[in-house]
């Protein structure tokens, strides 16, 4: 009998372990296969959802589920922390003592947030005027806070990339410039958005669209920002080379890094214990019975669930490949797609890959109906759908019509600007 | 592509004045360029973090970011600051002749 283990049931390993369970039916029927998932916990969170929350847009229970619910019953569900991945043993230990050995391993555990890893994060202030909203108390907690906030200086800081769905602390900074503004006190908010990096996003041509939304809503822009050190008593972020910016609310995005375990399994991490991982097969490159996708891999694709999917449609079919010793597809292209959020029911699309930068122009067909980089209310309400599409399309392992794993160059205007392949 | 001329010598470059071929690297050139960015020398410490950078970049096709620098070169993230002010991973890979660190995203 086979044995494929899937490690994490988030986004990635939900879809994997429903996208096999359907691949392998017959073999899993007849006991010639078995998927074993396994988490530590089993409240699945809809981490889009985190965006909306702090502004009263969701509560918890809309944006959260069971995991186990979430996955398919031909699946043996394990509910423990891992200790850790043996590759030249195959096996993985976990913290109950039980151990499973498989003959493929897929690692899904997406990344932790380590505020602890910045001086002072964690000291005065956390969660009473510094908070985090990529976590479900943080994102609470500073609801709460924000419902109290009667004017000051509001700071969003990002400490240092890679984070999980880049995007979403500009989208924070235009939905709070949108929230003060329906409250009547936006004129006395004064809101900056402090980043590591030498403009407002990681890609030069959508940088140029949305800090042109940051000077249209009054949002102040502090780039080259590597936050060192946090004084939550005094309300001021310190750089590494001494520059400081003072807040009285800081939502800030914490380090980011891989799970403990993978630093504890020889081999299978790097540094800041991240996969290497093939760009394009998604094989790890520790051993080849060893896959990996989404927030787990040192991949330079964005940490975001539209790219674990697509990783997903890719990875199915080459686990079976792997299993049957055919050559593997690599077919993954670093194809990311997301909405961004501008504040007053409006929303941009960008649709790219490792290679073709954002493109304006129409989604997904040449006809539209989305636009892409163009700010519309259509996006937004395609954001909002995603919500249902996500519990009941995404995650069951089923494919989006119209939108394949591949990016394609249908409706979009080509200014072919093609960055050097990673 | 854009051509720079540094100590008489035709360099590929992009935009910004990275180099795009690191095998057009020289000592001599690295000195030049830091001068031209606000270095006047370089000592022991830079050279460390410049051939830590170089050498990943030949190794794995990407250069290190500024949170690897920190924890594998050996010289920590609020040194890296003093040594290369602003942003020290792109400045080093600048001085160190490989192309500019693709920002993850």
């Amino acid at each position: 009998m086979k044995r494929i283990a899937i490690l994490g049931a988030g986004t990635g390993g939900t879809i994997m372990a429903n996208r096999l369970a359907k691949m392998y039916r017959r073999e899993l029927n007849q006991g010639r296969l078995a998927i074993t998932l396994v988490d530590q916990d089993d409240r699945h969170v809809y981490q889009p959802g985190l965006l909306f929350l702090p502004f009263g847009g969701y509560v918890p229970e809309q944006i959260t589920k069971p995991r186990h619910a979430l996955v398919s019953d031909a699946v043996e569900y394990v509910q423990a922390g891992i200790d850790r991945v043996e590759p030249d043993q195959d096996v993985v230990f976990l913290d109950n003592g039980r151990a499973i050995s498989y003959d493929v391993l897929i690692v899904a555990t997406g990344t932790r947030l380590a505020p602890e890893e910045t001086e002072g994060l964690l000291g005065e202030g956390w969660r009473s005027k510094v908070f985090d909203f990529y976590t479900l108390e943080g994102a609470t907690a500073l609801r709460d806070a924000l419902a109290q906030f009667k004017g000051g200086r509001l700071v969003i800081d990002i400490v240092d990339m890679p984070i999980k769905c880049p995007v979403a602390p500009l989208e924070f900074a235009f939905l709070a410039d949108a929230y003060f503004t329906r409250r009547g006190i936006r004129d006395r908010v004064d809101i900056t958005y402090v980043t590591p990096l030498d403009s407002a996003f990681t890609k030069p041509t959508c940088a140029k669209t949305l800090a042109h939304f940051l000077g249209e809503k009054r949002i102040s822009l502090v780039t080259e920002f590597a936050t060192g050190q946090v004084d939550g008593a005094a309300g001021r972020l310190v750089s590494y080379d001494e520059r400081t910016v003072d807040f009285d609310l800081l939502v800030t995005v914490p380090l980011h890094v891989g799970q403990d375990y993978v630093g504890r399994s020889p081999g299978l991490g790097d540094s800041l214990k991240f996969v290497p991982t093939d760009p394009h097969t998604l094989q790890a490159k520790r051993k080849v019975n060893i896959f990996a996708l989404g927030d787990a891999t040192d991949l330079p694709s964005s940490k975001a669930g539209s790219v674990v999917h697509f990783q997903a449609e890719i990875l199915a079919p080459n686990i079976r490949a792997f299993l049957e010793g055919r050559p593997l597809d690599p077919g993954f292209d670093g194809h990311s797609n997301c909405f961004i959020e501008t504040g007053f029911e409006k929303a941009l699309l960008i649709d790219f890959n490792y290679k073709v930068e954002p493109l304006p122009g129409k989604f997904p067909f040449a006809l539209g109906p989305m636009s892409l980089l163009t700010e519309s209310r259509l996006n937004h309400l395609g954001k909002l759908a995603f919500r249902w599409a996500y519990w009941n399309v995404l995650l069951p392992g089923h494919d989006i019509p119209g939108i394949s794993p591949q990016m394609s160059m249908a409706g979009k205007r080509a200014l072919t600007t093609t960055a050097k392949e990673s | 592509m854009p051509t720079l001329n540094l100590l008489d010598i035709p360099l590929d470059v992009d935009a910004e004045g990275f180099l795009q071929q690191p095998e057009q690297w020289t000592e001599d050139l690295a000195l030049e360029i830091a001068r031209q960015n606000g270095i006047a020398d370089l000592n022991d410490r830079h050279w460390l973090v410049i051939r830590f950078m170089r050498d990943t970049y030949l190794q794995k096709g990407t250069a290190p970011t500024i949170r690897t620098l920190g924890k594998d070169s050996g010289v920590a993230v609020k040194e890296l600051y003093q040594l290369f002010p602003k942003g020290p991973a792109k400045l080093a890979a600048k001085i160190g002749g490989i192309p500019k660190p693709k920002g993850c995203i």
